[in-house]
């Protein structure tokens, strides 16, 4: 196989796993968003029950996604750690707080006990979507990075207008995604409150992404430049189409879990168009002669990118069979039992 | 505090140890249970399944500590050491991709059904969950110390002389490199010490409360009969073998945790002294009254020469802080003979049948519990700090130690080798490390606190005995579920 094609698998694999992150994790994420609007304490719990079994898992796919950039494309890796230090920092905390939040809130029988995770278990949630977001509309627009390929930009800098419209439409996407799962894993009136949520979110959502491609047509002009002479960006943007076109159809007539399946499906095709637009450099530079970071130029040698290939050949469907087994396990409607948050 | 360089080892160093004290909990606990709930299915003793419910709460409350904190870990190589992971990013990379692909995956997805899923599959598929989480962090540990153990001893790689950076050549000699199995042994084993006294001292405080209680005395009966097991393993065979192997490939740290300051041929073993770093002394040093005993243990040859710190600081080459090194590593070793001993004392009263009333051990071996997480800090620290000043440490032969000439030896040593302090992140500034860790260091203080209570009261609290022939769907919180 060549160094070239190697590359691009990579690149490839890259965002599968960030895609999948985003999906997966998505979900849960929205769900913590939420979790502010349940009713009670048992619809609190069953929101935290409802993806108590998976939301451990799901986090994974970040850290995959972490592990294989460091192996693929070291470069990337450690200029990604640097650039982003802060951010990177506030997102590990708002993630240890939403995992030990869930954990720790059962396990005291006292209302303002529970109160306080609650509370961190949003704060986490929306922090870290938020973040995630951010980031995004960083690495979409690009980094200051000079001709040595250094970075030479602050924290403030990352928080720039069109990096901020990317995070909350990417906070509103997670509410949309994560309404639409609890409501195949819920019932009665939490069901209901969760439905007639998923519309008005995908309104929002609707609006923010006209309003981001508006702005990035002027802000990032370099990612509609690659992405219009490509086939690739024009069949997920239709993909991504037709899956918001169908949400608030499948919604109306409470098929939840089509309603779920369309929200997840408008997650990953965004990122494929991101992607296939993007290849392939994962990182432009916003600096007049700086180093854009490519999977061509950025990429580990043949050797480790093949072994990390046979890794991936054995380790993807392996780990796709037991997460399947394990959703399918359990489906259905979220009970409170013994050992539930 | 200006310094980037030493910010960034106080924050890995807070990071990583805090982060360290739950992963041998974990996988030490997992495989305990998997004797649980072995158990709890094939004999259907009730018993055993009220201890296998009681440990897995305390699994997994322990096990959500050591993910939310095993996240900083993933990332921390780019944020702040950031040449480091262009310099190694060909080989050290792929092993941690490996860990979350082979090993995370495994034991997320398992933990969540052997948590929540006691009332939708049977207990075989239980037992087995439980499995497939010790399995999973198993291999965790495997990929995690292969990627240490390149770092402690290179292999299976060449530096490229245009980049300056290190490049695969053998992705086998890479993970299997000299230290990674020894490594491995020793800390799996290290591990079930960790868990096994977790267990056993828990179910010890709740027998202390009430002695007759026949699930708590099942759980300590499989924690004494795997601590004891443990606790000889850790010492013989993997400390010896993966001493040996620091010995042969990494003379500077041999030199530093034994307190050899001058070369000996037939050395003793150094017991005690009173190391200072500047000028290298050892005071009021006692050896064991075997000649030659060191050289034997290393060399299996009472004669062997064992190179001592001052030959390496004559030929002009670094050797790691001493006084850190050295009463890390005894510290690590006095204590392995403290859990022998209680251990041993737990299995004579085991037979004798009096251990379930052996207040005194019993409360011995739950103060022993953080201690068993001090060895294993104790002796990372050993192992990290004694192979400073390099994050990657030299890969040369003994040989080449011993013989070559002091300007060789130093160009070889430059060559084959990356200075901890050329490895941090170039444009993270001071302020903001500093920052990171005060972030760190608050959460992680509340974060010990709050498991230490909530450990306590679970352990206190104990489940809910089940109705005869109930499946385990009762609630515990006496929460009905209203729908």
């Amino acid at each position: 196989m060549s160094l070239e094609l190697l590359q691009t698998i990579w690149f490839l694999l890259i965002f599968v796993l960030l895609a999948g992150y985003a999906v997966l994790d998505g979900f849960d994420l929205g769900v913590g968003i939420l979790h502010p609007l349940a009713k009670g304490d048992t619809e609190r719990r069953i929101g935290l029950n409802a993806i108590g079994p998976v939301w451990d898992g799901n986090e994974v796919w970040l850290l995959t996604a972490g592990g294989a950039l460091f192996a693929a494309f070291p470069p990337v890796y450690a200029l990604f750690g640097e650039g982003f230090y802060l951010a990177i920092m506030l997102l590990l905390t708002a993630l240890i707080f939403r995992a030990v939040s869930m954990e720790f809130r059962s396990k005291v029988d006292s209302p303002a006990w529970c109160r306080v995770f609650d509370f961190t278990f949003f704060l986490g949630s929306f922090l870290a979507a938020l973040l995630l977001g951010v980031a995004l509309g960083n690495v979409l627009r690009g980094l200051p990075i000079d001709a040595e390929g250094k970075f030479v930009g602050t924290f403030l800098g990352l928080l720039n207008p069109f990096s901020l419209l990317v995070g909350v439409t990417g906070v509103v996407a997670f509410i949309m995604h994560g309404a639409a799962y609890l409501a195949v894993k819920t019932e009665g009136g939490q069901q209901a409150r969760m439905r007639k949520l998923i519309v008005p979110s995908w309104m929002v959502f609707v609006l923010l992404a006209i309003a981001a491609h508006v702005y990035g047509w002027f802000e990032v002009p370099h990612l509609f430049e690659a992405g219009l002479g490509r086939v690739m960006p024009f069949i997920f943007a239709a993909v991504l189409l037709v899956a918001l076109v169908y949400i608030p159809i499948a919604s109306r007539k409470h098929k939840d879990v089509c309603t779920l399946f369309a929200t997840g499906t408008a997650i990953l095709a965004a990122f494929g168009a991101v992607g296939s637009a993007m290849f392939p450099v994962f990182i432009p530079s916003t600096v007049e002669g700086g180093m854009a970071l490519t999977a061509m130029d950025h990429s580990s040698t043949k050797l480790t990118l093949t072994w990390m290939l046979g890794i991936a050949a054995i380790g993807v469907p392996m780990v796709l069979t037991y997460t399947t087994f394990i959703y399918w396990t359990f489906r259905g409607k979220t009970k409170l039992g013994e050992f539930a948050y | 505090m200006d310094d980037p360089v030493l910010l960034s080892r106080i924050q890995f160093a807070i990071t990583v140890g805090f982060h360290f004290l739950f992963p041998p909990i974990s996988i030490g606990l997992a495989w305990c249970l998997v004797v649980v709930e072995w158990q709890a299915w094939r004999t259907k003793d009730p018993h055993w399944r009220d201890a296998g419910r009681l440990f897995a709460r305390i699994l997994a409350l322990t096990f959500a500590v050591g993910v939310a904190t095993g996240i900083v870990m993933e990332f921390q190589f780019g944020t702040n050491w950031a040449e480091y992971s262009k310099f190694v990013g060909d080989i050290f990379g792929a092993p941690l991709a490996a860990e979350a692909l082979f090993a995370f995956f495994l034991e997320s997805a398992f933990l969540g059904l052997y948590l929540f899923g006691r009332n939708k599959v049977g207990p075989g598929l239980i037992w087995f969950s439980v499995l497939m989480v010790a399995v999973g962090a198993t291999i965790s540990a495997f990929w995690i110390l292969a990627a240490n153990s390149w770092q402690q001893t290179p292999a299976g790689f060449i530096i490229n002389e245009t980049t300056g950076r290190a490049e695969l050549s053998d992705f086998m000699a890479a993970v299997f490199n000299p230290s990674t199995m020894p490594r491995f042994y020793h800390t799996m084993m290290a591990s079930l010490v960790c868990g096994s006294f977790f267990m056993a001292g828990l179910a010890g405080y709740r027998l202390r409360r009430d002695a007759n209680n026949e699930a708590d005395r099942k759980a300590l009966k499989v924690a004494v009969i795997i601590g004891l097991l443990a606790s000889i393993a850790v010492a013989f065979p993997t400390g010896h073998v993966h001493a040996q192997q620091v010995a042969a490939t990494q003379p500077t740290k041999f030199a530093a945790i034994e307190g050899l300051y001058e070369s000996e041929k037939g050395a003793p073993l150094v017991a005690f002294g009173l190391v200072k770093d500047d000028p290298p002394d050892l005071k009021a040093r006692i050896d064991l009254p075997i000649e030659g005993l060191l050289s034997w243990l290393a060399f299996g040859d009472a004669e062997a020469e064992i190179l001592g710190i001052n030959h390496f600081r004559e030929k002009g080459v670094g050797t790691p802080p001493l006084w850190l090194t050295f009463v890390s590593f005894h510290n690590m070793v006095i204590l392995g003979v403290i859990f022998q001993l209680a251990m041993v004392l737990a299995m004579i009263q085991l037979i004798r049948k009096k251990l379930w009333t052996s207040r005194r051990l019993l409360l011995a071996i739950l103060i022993l519990v953080p201690f068993t997480l001090a060895a294993c800090q104790f002796g990372w620290v050993a192992a990290e700090v004694g192979r400073q000043p390099w994050v990657v440490y030299p890969s040369l032969t003994l040989d080449e130690w011993t013989n070559l000439p002091a300007a060789e030896l130093q160009a070889k040593v430059a060559e084959m080798s990356l200075l901890t302090e050329r490895a941090a992140s170039q444009s993270v500034t001071a302020g903001e490390v500093l920052f990171s860790i005060t972030l760190f260091t608050a959460i992680y203080l509340a974060l010990l606190a709050l498991y230490l209570f909530l450990l306590f009261r679970e352990t206190k609290h104990g489940v809910a005995p089940l109705e005869p022939g109930s499946t385990d769907a009762s609630d515990p919180h006496g929460k009905a579920v209203s729908q």
